[in-house]
């Protein structure tokens, strides 16, 4: 009876071993194709060409617009892909060898991270050139990981800006601040001036609720502790709990988690969370709001037709001016933008990848609208609204220091992961000491 | 399939339904087809069959690229194609039939099952490229902050909510409505939910959630509610530790109906001699439902029990779906999955590991209780 059932046993067991035997055999690399000495070769030149982005909608509709008399020009046809799930997919495709030719990332981290692994070409000669010739050194440090360049910028746009009504603040007879500490009393002032909260903010954005507040920390990290500071804090040679960093969280928190100033039509402190980040952009338009922080792109919001139609200008219905320095004069500005990297290295792909790093290319996107580039040989008077045209001298002004936004610099699981619930959890009224310990846990190993 | 799926969307709305329809008849025709040659003899046959047995694991695996489901067709037709030749007691050589017929599936698994597991461990004892062994550096880790603990945490407290209160929910709606007019109906009302994939589940329940400010127009129910009753809408999905309890009522939600229809069925072969025994020495509805039925459907219980409880432990799309894992909802999986897109291989193997630990003890009694039900018929 045993030795029946033994028998029975054995075959498939055995069938078994073998088979994992077998299979032990191929190891799988956690890099790219070969592990060590890059990517190799990848891609063919089939006559198309596909692109890997987040720029979705209009937008998207736009980017395709700028490329259609180029893609006649050349035989080459660009087949754009949009995800808005894009920094979790790009990682997935890479790592599942489904990888598209060419991809525009808005987070240098995520693309050093992948460049650390093997996956991204090294920029082509052309593009390299490109690079030289039209981008800043800083803006070229953004696209550089280890000693190899992997691809030119795309796009950019200013960040900290603090929208305002121009009417509102004659109305109250405060001015434009220029240092931080005017910025206080200018808010404590509009507070008792109006008797209700003077900020709106909003954290909400799905996956990636909390990054609005990010760029909170970042501009005041810059701001007081200087350029220096925040390109070791980026690189974490000093840690989130660095004293450098817990003033600036104190500092933001000085506005954010202070229940008179905050937040103006949507609730208390904590709604700050639960608000998407768009829709302070009515808040802002029907006047329960005076003052909000956010980036060049929120005209888009403002002037939305949902959000009530207010326009944007020097003498319009809603203007920004940029978040004060310490001392009054300062020049130092945080910003975001794209860098375009490449998977594959067929000729096409190359052709393609040259033509997106030139002034060519960025003259005929901004002209479209709704964007800027800090390509140098960008004509200012290609930009479409005034916000549009004050970020183009900003980031061509050469007193500007410039600095991308850090939360994009860092590693994805810190700068699109940890940084932002470690956001939502310090508005929850996680202690500040808490709350950075527990990013700096989440810093990746080596 | 998606190839398949693409070329239908392409045509016109009223032409896709009855194309739709005639590929999902055409598969249930072909799996009649195969049910109807299994039993019977001849070489014609044993063909078909021993092409079934290889072409239709390689057609799962073409059209939806995963060699699990692959592994999983081939090992259900091997297992289902020879247990019909056994029956039927006419095939010979019966461990030739064996091999040849499960090997497919043996093969596939050791592929999708066996050689993955095995990788995984090794890699949670590496560093996050892979190329250096860290000892438990991975797991001290995840133990030893905030967001790991509290991940573990959460995890176990799915495990310990979700699979009783389901339970209880399924057990006594079964018992209420059994043998009442309109039972039919009652119990496809509660289990709709299980229809519902996890991810339209949650979408469904984060619109009930939702939260407006003071003042404004709810768009949520439950806010809505509260505003009607007078009250402050509320951040259901924001203020920790309760935010997971409203997550658990999800779950909780689609897995009562499951719960309740194989408890049902269950209650349904419960002898009505020993309840009308148990009525004549005078016992009361209580007490024969504590003594007689419950005793009679352990073996049910238990199944449910252990399933639900894998499946909490598993929970990802609903967690994803409706917080991303903010505001301390993360569970393992989530976990797994966020390090694992950051380049964090090991600690997502470490998570995958300490989930995998989890799972084990409540399979193994699973199939103890199995093997014991065996030795009592």
């Amino acid at each position: 009876m045993i030795s029946h059932h033994y028998r029975r046993a054995i075959l498939p067991i055995a069938t078994l071993g073998i088979a994992s035997l077998v299979l032990t055999g191929c190891a799988s690399g956690s890099g790219g194709t070969d592990g060590a000495g890059g990517p190799g070769d990848a891609g063919d030149a089939d006559g198309i060409v596909t692109i890997y982005g987040t720029i979705a909608d209009t937008e998207a509709e736009l980017l395709e617009e700028s490329w259609a008399a180029w893609e006649d020009e050349n035989g080459i046809d660009i087949q754009y892909e949009a995800s808005k799930e894009f920094e979790a997919q790009i990682s997935i495709r890479a790592q599942g060898g489904n990888a598209p030719d060419l991809a525009i990332f808005p987070q240098p981290g995520l693309l050093a991270d992948l460049a650390s692994r093997d996956y991204i070409q090294p920029a082509p000669e052309g593009v390299k050139a490109n690079v030289e010739e039209y981008w800043s050194a800083d803006w070229a440090n953004y696209a550089t990981t280890g000693d190899t360049l992997y691809g030119a910028p795309l796009m950019a746009s200013v960040k900290g800006f603090v929208w305002y009504s121009p009417a509102q603040f004659a109305e109250w007879g405060v001015e434009v601040p220029t240092t931080w500490d005017e910025l206080l009393t200018l808010t404590q002032t509009i507070a008792d001036e109006t008797g209700t909260a003077p900020w709106c903010a909003g954290f909400g954005s799905d996956a990636a609720t909390g990054w609005p507040g990010t760029d909170w920390v970042e501009d005041l990290v810059l701001r007081q502790a200087g350029p220096e500071t925040y390109d070791k804090w980026v690189s974490n040679e000093i840690p989130f709990s660095d004293p450098a960093i817990v003033s600036a969280f104190d500092s933001v928190g000085e506005i954010l988690l202070n229940p008179e100033f905050v937040n103006a039509g949507f609730g208390d402190v904590k709604s700050i969370v639960t608000t998407p980040f768009g829709d302070p952009a009515r808040a802002l338009g029907d006047g329960t709001c005076a003052l909000h922080h956010q980036a060049s792109f929120f005209d888009g919001f403002i002037q939305d037709p949902k959000n009530g139609n207010a326009t944007v200008g020097p003498d319009a219905d809603i203007w920004a001016f940029v978040t004060p320095s310490v001392e009054a004069g300062g020049n130092a500005v945080t910003g975001g933008g794209e860098i375009v990297g490449a998977f594959s290295n067929d000729e096409e792909t190359i052709k393609v990848q040259e033509f997106l790093s030139s002034p060519e290319w960025a003259n005929t996107r901004v002209k479209l609208g709704g964007v800027i580039s800090a390509n140098n040989g960008l004509d200012p008077a290609s930009a479409s609204s005034p916000i549009l045209q004050q970020a183009i001298t900003i980031l061509q002004d050469p007193d500007t220091t410039f600095r991308f936004d850090a939360s994009d610099l860092m590693p994805g699981v810190v700068g699109a992961g940890s940084f932002w619930t470690g956001m939502v959890d310090w508005i929850n009224g996680k202690s500040t000491e808490e709350v950075l310990s527990t990013i700096d846990a989440s810093w990746p190993s080596e | 399939m998606s190839a398949f799926l693409a070329w239908i969307s392409t045509l016109p709305a009223l032409a896709q339904i009855p194309l739709v329809l005639l590929a999902f008849f055409a598969v249930i025709a072909l799996l009649i087809f195969f049910l109807e040659v299994a039993p019977r003899t001849g070489r014609k046959f044993t063909i078909i069959r021993a092409a079934a047995c290889v072409l239709i694991p390689g057609l799962v695996f073409l059209t939806l690229g995963s060699v699990l489901w692959a592994a999983a067709a081939a090992t259900l037709f091997g297992a289902l194609f020879f247990y019909l030749d056994y029956r039927s007691k006419q095939g010979a050589g019966y461990l030739f039939q064996l091999v040849g017929f499960l090997s497919p599936a043996i093969f596939l698994l050791g592929i999708g099952l066996i050689y993955p597991t095995i990788q995984t461990t090794i890699q949670a004892f590496m560093n996050s490229r892979g190329t250096r062994f860290v000892g438990l550096e991975n797991f001290i880790w995840i133990f030893t902050q905030d967001t790991g603990i509290r991940t573990v945490l959460n995890t176990v407290v799915w495990v310990l909510i979700v699979p009783v209160v389901s339970t209880i929910f399924g057990l006594a709606y079964a018992v209420f409505i059994d043998k009442s007019r309109g039972e039919k109906f009652f119990k496809v009302l509660v289990f709709m939910p299980m229809a519902i994939s996890f991810v339209g589940a949650s979408i469904i329940w984060r619109f009930v959630y939702a939260v407006r400010p003071a003042g404004q127009e709810q768009i949520g129910l439950l806010n809505q509610v509260v505003v009607w009753l007078g009250g402050e809408p509320v951040s259901w999905l924001s203020n920790s530790p309760w935010n997971t309890f409203f997550l658990i009522v999800v779950l909780i939600w689609i897995q009562t109906g499951f719960a309740m229809v194989i408890l049902s069925a269950a209650i349904k072969g419960v002898p009505l001699e020993q309840l009308e025994a148990a009525e004549l020495d005078g016992t009361n509805a209580w007490q024969r439902f504590t003594n007689v039925t419950v005793p009679g459907i352990r073996s049910s219980l238990v199944v449910v029990l252990t399933t639900i409880s894998i499946a909490s432990l598993k929970v990802f799309d609903i967690v994803r779906t409706m917080t991303a894992g903010a505001n301390e909802t993360s569970v393992i999986a989530n976990e797994m999955y966020s390090q694992w897109q950051g380049f964090e291989v090991g600690r997502s193997a470490a998570f995958a590991v300490v989930l995998f630990l989890m799972v084990l003890p409540i399979v193994i009694y699973n199939a103890r209780q199995i093997k014991k039900q065996r030795e009592i018929r």
